[in-house]
């Protein structure tokens, strides 16, 4: 009998907790994958399509799922690399080669007495940072071009450079100090 | 008017070395051969220059206009011709170079018309206005634009001015001079303040190691007849600090990321008053400023000079002794050493100090931290400097925030204390500027998401939209041929489904296109063998007919038959 009570006793509590967890799983559902968002927030967000995924997101997406690895982007650096190591509790590795190096960062100028205004370069722009019409001439927003060069190649009039932002006294910053290290000898002598 | 002062934490009493250039009193600087006026030399917009090369400008004449609220006019400090406008180095610690008009003066010195400003008729937007356009901004160093300053808060009532005569670093006298010089006009400019402000209370505070300035002011306040109450706060670095002269004024303590404007409180420099006052009075803008030259120098003195001097020419006025290496602008604590000798002085020069290795010598090596806890008891702002230290060094900058890194005024207190001599501000500064950075990235990033989000969303929207408008047309074409057959009477109309009909319809369509297509390029496709010679002809026909004797068509490459014909 005290066995079939206990019994009983278990399946009930076996069932009320089953019930419960079922609800969370209905009520507590997570839409889709947060770590996505994540990995999404860590990535640079220039769309360049250097990483073999079709803009940031779809690379995140691969990362999350395994697909890619964590060093195909160079826009983002060696920092981006670290950073998503450590989100995703991989082992850092240097930017993979194939995909590109880290560049300083550049914004594309359209050489405008070159443009003839064929809009290739419009539907190129990842983030609508270009302006212009049919056969007007195009120019790209500087504040809003993030250096992607995917305007580079659709141009059949080859008037598109990438410019390195020059530093300016906005964007200036203020150096890691460096210990400056001097000669043993030198220190014998002091 | 014995009143209580107040204390704040921490704090530091280095060798003050004021003494050496107060002996004499303010000169005004020779003409130098040339200005170099930057135009961005407040914080906010860079003004936008309204003068061009070849331009003879007169003394007092605006050159560069005020873009934005937060933004000061800068004018031509003496009248003679624009030689260039470009970018030129400037007294940053950056060692980059912004446009600067450069003025070749005539010597002349001619101002504009000069017209003094009854203010008090005024409405205060029209005041702040005009000051702006004066080009007066803070010259205590932070040189913000003082007209915004000068608005009072909607909802909190102005309780306290607060006047900051305190001039805490080491070195400087530029204030006290003028406060011992000017002060009747210091206490007009107090005036001017005190009416777009309406506080209940006005404030001065100035350093007790400044008794010829304590009593200058209070002689110049009795004169004039206002309320203001002149104090004489303890001699303790940084005291000239706008938080710890208000907490030490009036006990109020500033909390982290609110302005002391949010506990009713505002605070300007003396000098800062003396401008505004001569813009008013005399119609005069912010041409000049005094400044100290003093350090490794024998003749240390204030000179008034204009806005622009090269710093090489102003310096021998002082004549410095042969061991100078280098020159700080600004006090030994906050100040930097300028990236060339050839360098304008600015609104924000406020001293000169010539470096030398005897008088400041060379920092020993850096060592290892010890937390000994030094540098939280005198950080004036109560701050854990060793923290932020830590986290800085780390490049932790999430937890250098956290420690509160951002209300760090940079004193340098910290780096004064440490035993261990780690140059702590220079961590909390790349820190800083790295979080900004940082913070700038973000936003970019953000906004490139959404853009980019927002183009995949349209080219989606346009394909659909393109969908529908030629599944529509498509139908209208197969309603139109269904009633044109109904009414040739063919009698009963098709009755086929829509979609069945669009995609006929559709056929049709491309069919058709394909049609005129090829019509046109038929069309198009002789006309280069129109209207030629008949022994052209004829050549092009026997080319034809060995052609098809041959029976292909001639390779590429292959030379073209019939040449030698």
């Amino acid at each position: 009998m005290d066995l079939l009570i206990a019994i009983a006793i278990m399946a009930l509590g076996a069932l009320v907790l089953g019930a419960a967890l079922g609800y969370a799983a209905v009520r507590f559902k997570v839409e889709g994958d947060p770590i996505v968002e994540k990995i999404d927030a860590i990535l640079p967000q220039t769309q360049c399509g250097q990483c073999g995924f079709p803009g940031c997101k779809p690379y995140a997406e691969a990362i999350a799922k395994g697909e890619a690895d964590i060093n195909q982007c160079p826009p983002g650096g060696d920092e981006g690399v670290r950073k998503l190591a450590d989100l995703l509790g991989k082992e850092y590795k240097p930017l993979s080669a194939e995909h590109g190096q880290e560049k300083p960062k550049a914004v594309a100028v359209i050489r405008e007495e070159l443009c003839i205004g064929c809009t290739l370069c419009i539907q190129a722009c990842p983030v609508d940072a270009i302006v212009g019409a049919a056969k007007q001439m195009h120019t790209v927003v500087e504040s809003l071009c993030t250096g992607c060069e995917l305007c580079i190649k659709p141009c059949p009039v080859e008037c598109i450079d990438m410019v390195p932002v020059p530093e300016t006294l906005e964007t200036w910053k203020w150096k890691y100090p460096v210990i400056e290290i001097k000669p043993a000898d030198n220190r014998k002598a002091a | 008017m014995l009143q209580k002062l107040f204390k704040f934490k921490g704090g530091i009493k280095p060798a003050y070395n004021k003494q050496q250039s107060t002996g004499e009193p303010i000169a005004r600087a020779p003409l130098p051969s040339r200005l170099v006026i930057p135009l961005h030399q407040s914080i906010g917009g860079t003004p936008r220059p309204v003068v061009a090369v070849g331009d003879k400008v007169l003394k007092g004449q605006l050159i560069g206009e005020a873009d934005g609220w937060i933004s000061a006019a800068v004018h031509a400090s003496t009248s003679g011709t624009v030689t260039d406008i470009g970018p030129y180095l400037v007294p940053h610690p950056s060692g980059l170079s912004i446009d600067c008009v450069v003025i070749e003066p005539d010597g002349e010195e001619r101002w504009i018309e000069r017209q003094p400003l009854d203010y008090r008729t005024m409405a205060p937007e029209a005041v702040r206005t005009y000051l702006q356009q004066s080009g007066v901004v803070g010259l205590g160093g932070a040189v913000f634009p003082s007209h915004a300053k000068l608005t009072p808060s909607r909802d909190v009532p102005m309780e306290e001015l607060v006047i900051n005569g305190a001039e805490c670093e080491p070195w400087i006298t530029c204030d006290d001079l003028i406060m011992r010089e000017r002060a009747a006009e210091i206490v007009s400019g107090i005036g001017l303040f005190r009416d777009l402000l309406q506080p209940k209370r006005v404030l001065i505070g100035i350093e007790d190691n400044k008794p010829e300035a304590v009593a200058a002011m209070t002689a110049a306040v009795q004169a004039a007849g206002e309320p203001f109450e002149v104090q004489a706060v303890p001699t303790l670095y940084p005291a000239g600090g706008a938080k710890q002269l208000i907490r030490v004024l009036t006990g109020k303590e500033i909390p982290a990321a609110r302005r002391s404007t949010d506990l009713g409180v505002q605070c300007f420099n003396v000098a800062t008053a003396w401008t505004a006052w001569r813009a008013v009075a005399h119609g005069e803008p912010v041409i000049s400023r005094i400044v100290t030259l003093t350090g490794n120098v024998d003749k240390p003195r204030n000179w008034e000079v204009l806005i622009g001097t090269p710093m090489d020419e102003l310096l021998p006025l002082a004549s410095p002794r042969n061991d100078t290496d280098g020159v700080i602008m600004g006090g030994p604590m906050m100040g930097f050493l300028i990236p060339a000798p050839d360098v304008p002085v600015v609104k924000a020069t406020n001293c000169l100090i010539a470096h030398s290795p005897t008088l400041f010598p060379p920092k020993p090596p850096e060592m290892p931290c010890i937390r000994c806890g030094e540098c939280a008891r005198v950080c004036p702002h109560e701050l854990q400097p060793m923290d932020m230290y830590w986290w800085s060094r780390a490049r932790n900058f999430g937890k250098a925030q956290e420690a509160h890194l951002f209300d760090c005024i940079e004193c340098g207190c910290c780096a004064y204390v440490c035993p261990a001599h780690i140059p702590l501000v220079q961590y909390f500064r790349f820190a800083k500027s790295e979080i900004w950075a940082r913070e700038k990235e973000r936003k970019m990033a953000e906004g490139a998401k959404e853009r980019f989000e927002f183009k995949q969303f349209r080219e989606e929207r346009e394909k659909a939209e393109k969908a529908e408008k030629l599944a529509r047309a498509a139908a209208a074409q197969a309603a139109k041929k269904a009633a044109e057959a109904a009414a040739a009477g063919d009698g009963a109309p098709p009755e086929a489904s829509p979609a069945a009909d669009a995609e006929a319809a559709k056929k049709a369509a491309i069919a058709a296109a394909l049609e005129r297509a090829r019509a046109q390029r038929a069309q198009v496709q002789a006309r280069n063998t129109e209207n030629i010679p008949p022994d052209k002809a004829k050549e092009i026909a026997e080319i034809d007919a060995r052609r098809q004797q041959a029976g292909l068509e001639p390779a590429v490459g292959t030379p073209a038959p019939g040449k030698e014909a």
